[in-house]
C-alpha cells in the first residue's frame, strides 16, 4: 500500500470517529466517550499529516508548524479548562470564531500559492466562498463573544439605513467574488477579505443578546461550511466531511431553536429584536401598578407546605452561579415529600440547551428536567412555580398579546400554577426587552436581590421550619 | 478534473444526509455539547493549515500559514477539552448517590 493511500485510510477512519461522535451525543451516558473517541480520530489525521506529501515534496517548515500548535494548544488548554460555566457561551463563540479565521486563511494562502498556476474557475470560486464564509464567521464570533463578555451592549445596536447599507456591502462582496474570477487579482481578494470582515461585523450588530444562541449556532454552521470549502480547495475528503457535518448540524440546530422561540429564522437575524420596545413599554408602566413582593422566609414557607413545586430557570440563574443552592433546596424540599421537578424552556440562556448544562453542573438528576410541554401539562396541577433568573420564557404576553414582539413564543406557563414566585435582581424586563405582565399578577410574590443570596437564605429557613 | 470535483461533491450530498439523520435524534438537552462538540469537529482544518504552511514557498504564505495552525490548533483544542469539560458534567450523575462506586477516573 503506498504511504498516499495509507494516509487516505487514516483519513477515513477519523472522519468516522467524528460521525460516532455525534452518535454519541444521542444520549448522555454516551456523549463523553463519543467526544474521546472524536478527539482521537483528531489526533490521528493530525500526525498522519505530516507524512504527507505537498506538490511532490515532504512538508517544509516542520519545526514551524510544531511550534504553531505548541503556543496554540499552550493557550487554549488553560483557558477552556478553568474558564467559568457561565462563561461557556462565549467560549464556544470565540473557538467557533478561530475555526473562521483559519478556514480563511487556509483558502488565502491557497489561492496565493496556486495563482501562479492560473486554476480553474471552479478552484478559485472555492477559494473565495472560503474566504468570504470563513472571514464572517471570524468577525461575527468576535462581536457575539463582546456582546456576551459584555464588552458591549447586549442590546441591538442599529442605525438608520441599516438593512441598506448591509445589502450594500453583501452585494459588493458578490460583485467583487464575480470581479476576481474573471480576472483572478490577488488585491482585489484583499479587499474581499476586507468586506468580509466589514459584512460580519454589521451583520451581528443588529441581533439581540436574547437572540445569541441561535446566532452563535448559525456562525458555528458557517465556519462548518468555510472547513468545508477549504476541503474542496484542498482536494481533502476529510475537510468536506467534518466541515459539511458541522455545517448540516449547525443549521438544523438554528432551526429547530428559531421554531421553539415562534420566529422565522431571518425574523431572529435581521428584525433587531427588541430595540425600540423597552423606551415605550418600560416607562408608561413604571407608576400606578403594584407588585407584590416578599422576603426569603415568606417563599420557605410557601415552598415547604406545597406538595408539587416547579422550578423555572433562565439566565439569571447563570449569572448569580445560584445552581448549587437551588439544588439544596430542591433536595431539601424532596426530603419533605414534596415532588420538585425544573421546566426547560428550548431557549432560556445564552446558548441551546443552557439549562440543562448549568444544572447538570450542579448534579441536578437529567430525570428531573422535564421540556416545554410536558412542563406545561403538569404545571396546571402545580402548587408554586419558582421563576429563578427567567422573564421572556414565562411572560403571556406572549400568548396574549396581538402587538407583542414576542406574540407567538411558545412559553412555559408559570400563570397555570397555583402561586407564582420571581426571584429577580430588578423591575428590568428580561433580554427581549419587554415587560412581563405575570409580575403584576396578584397570585405573584417578588423577590428581589440576587438570586444566590435570596436562594440561600430560603434553604436556611427551610431547613429551620 | 470535472471528474474529482463530481467526486467531492458526492461526499458533500451524502454528508448532508447522513449528517441530518444523525442530529436529529439529539436530543435537546445535550444541544450545547452538541454545538460545542461540532465546533470541535470543524477544527479538522489544523490539517488543511498544515499542509499549506508545509507546502509554502514565499514568506506571506508562510505568515499565513503559521496563523492558520495557531488559530486551527485553537479551535481544534480548546472545543475538545470545552466539550469534555461539559460532558463531565453529564456523568457525574450516579456518584451523587453512591460516590466512588464504579471508580471513574477524575
Amino acid at each position: 500500500m503506498s504511504r498516499e493511500t495509507l494516509i487516505d485510510l487514516i483519513y477515513l477512519i477519523s472522519a468516522t470517529t467524528f460521525l460516532v461522535a455525534l452518535k454519541g451525543l444521542g444520549s448522555p451516558k454516551h456523549a463523553r466517550r463519543g467526544n474521546m473517541v472524536a478527539a482521537s480520530g483528531m489526533l490521528l489525521a493530525v500526525v498522519a499529516t505530516f507524512f504527507k506529501y505537498v506538490d511532490g515534496h515532504p512538508l517544509h517548515h516542520v519545526l514551524l508548524i510544531l511550534l504553531g500548535i505548541f503556543i496554540g494548544a499552550i493557550v487554549a488548554v488553560p483557558v477552556a479548562r478553568f474558564v467559568k460555566m457561565t462563561a461557556m457561551p462565549q467560549l464556544v463563540a470565540i473557538f467557533n470564531g478561530v475555526g473562521g479565521g483559519a478556514a480563511a486563511l487556509v483558502s488565502i494562502t491557497e489561492f496565493v500559492h496556486i495563482k501562479s498556476t492560473h486554476p480553474a474557475t471552479y478552484v478559485t470560486l472555492e477559494v473565495l466562498l472560503g474566504v468570504l464564509i470563513g472571514t464572517v464567521s471570524f468577525s461575527g464570533s468576535a462581536i457575539a463573544f463582546a456582546k456576551l463578555q459584555e464588552l458591549m451592549t447586549g442590546r441591538p445596536v442599529t442605525y438608520p439605513g441599516q438593512q441598506i447599507i448591509n445589502g450594500v456591502v453583501g452585494a459588493a462582496a458578490l460583485v467583487l467574488i464575480v470581479t476576481i474570477l474573471v480576472n483572478g487579482s490577488t488585491p482585489l481578494l484583499w479587499i474581499l477579505l476586507a468586506l468580509a470582515f466589514v459584512l460580519g461585523i454589521a451583520f451581528v450588530l443588529p441581533i439581540g443578546g436574547a437572540d445569541v444562541p441561535v446566532l452563535i449556532s448559525l456562525l458555528n454552521a458557517f465556519t462548518g461550511l468555510a472547513v468545508a470549502a477549504s476541503g474542496f480547495t484542498l482536494g481533502s475528503n476529510l475537510l468536506i466531511v467534518a466541515g459539511t457535518l458541522v455545517g448540516a448540524s449547525g443549521i438544523l440546530l438554528t432551526r429547530l431553536m428559531s421554531a421553539a422561540m415562534g420566529r422565522s429564522l431571518s425574523n431572529v437575524l435581521f428584525s433587531a429584536f427588541g430595540s425600540n420596545i423597552t423606551a415605550s413599554g418600560a416607562t408608561d408602566r413604571e407608576d400606578g401598578r403594584s407588585v407584590r413582593s416578599g422576603t426569603p422566609e415568606d417563599i420557605a414557607v410557601l415552598l415547604s407546605y406545597a406538595s408539587r413545586v416547579v422550578i423555572i430557570p433562565g439566565y439569571g440563574l447563570a449569572v448569580a452561579q445560584g445552581q448549587h443552592v437551588l439544588r439544596e433546596l430542591a433536595e431539601e424540599l424532596e426530603a419533605k415529600g414534596i415532588e420538585v421537578f425544573y421546566a426547560i424552556h428550548p431557549v432560556a440562556g445564552r446558548m441551546p440547551g443552557h439549562m440543562n448544562v448549568l444544572l447538570a453542573e450542579a448534579n441536578v438528576p437529567y430525570e428531573q428536567l422535564k421540556e416545554m410541554d410536558e412542563a406545561n401539562s403538569e404545571l396546571q396541577t402545580a402548587d408554586v412555580a419558582l421563576v429563578v433568573g427567567a422573564n421572556d420564557t414565562v411572560n403571556p404576553a406572549a400568548l396574549e398579546d396581538k402587538t407583542s414582539p414576542i406574540y407567538g413564543m411558545p412559553i412555559i406557563r408559570a400563570d397555570l400554577a397555583e402561586n407564582i414566585i420571581f426571584l429577580k435582581r430588578s423591575m428590568r424586563p428580561g433580554f427581549a426587552g419587554i415587560e412581563n405582565e405575570l409580575l403584576y399578577n396578584p397570585k405573584t410574590l417578588l423577590v428581589f436581590g440576587d438570586a444566590k443570596d435570596t436562594l440561600t437564605k430560603v434553604v436556611a429557613s427551610v431547613k429551620a421550619l | 478534473m470535472g471528474n474529482v470535483l463530481l467526486q467531492y461533491a458526492t461526499v458533500l450530498v451524502l454528508t448532508i444526509f447522513v449528517g441530518t439523520e444523525i442530529i436529529a435524534k439529539v436530543p435537546s438537552i445535550l444541544h450545547t455539547p452538541l454545538m460545542s462538540g461540532s465546533n470541535a469537529i470543524h477544527g479538522v482544518i489544523l490539517v488543511g493549515s498544515i499542509l499549506i504552511l508545509g507546502a509554502a514557498n514565499t514568506n506571506l504564505e508562510m505568515v499565513l500559514g503559521f496563523l492558520a495552525v495557531i488559530l486551527g490548533t485553537l479551535n481544534v483544542v480548546g472545543g475538545f477539552v470545552v466539550t469534555d469539560r461539559m460532558l463531565e458534567m453529564f456523568k457525574a450523575k450516579p456518584k451523587t448517590a453512591k460516590p466512588k462506586s464504579d471508580g471513574v477516573a477524575e
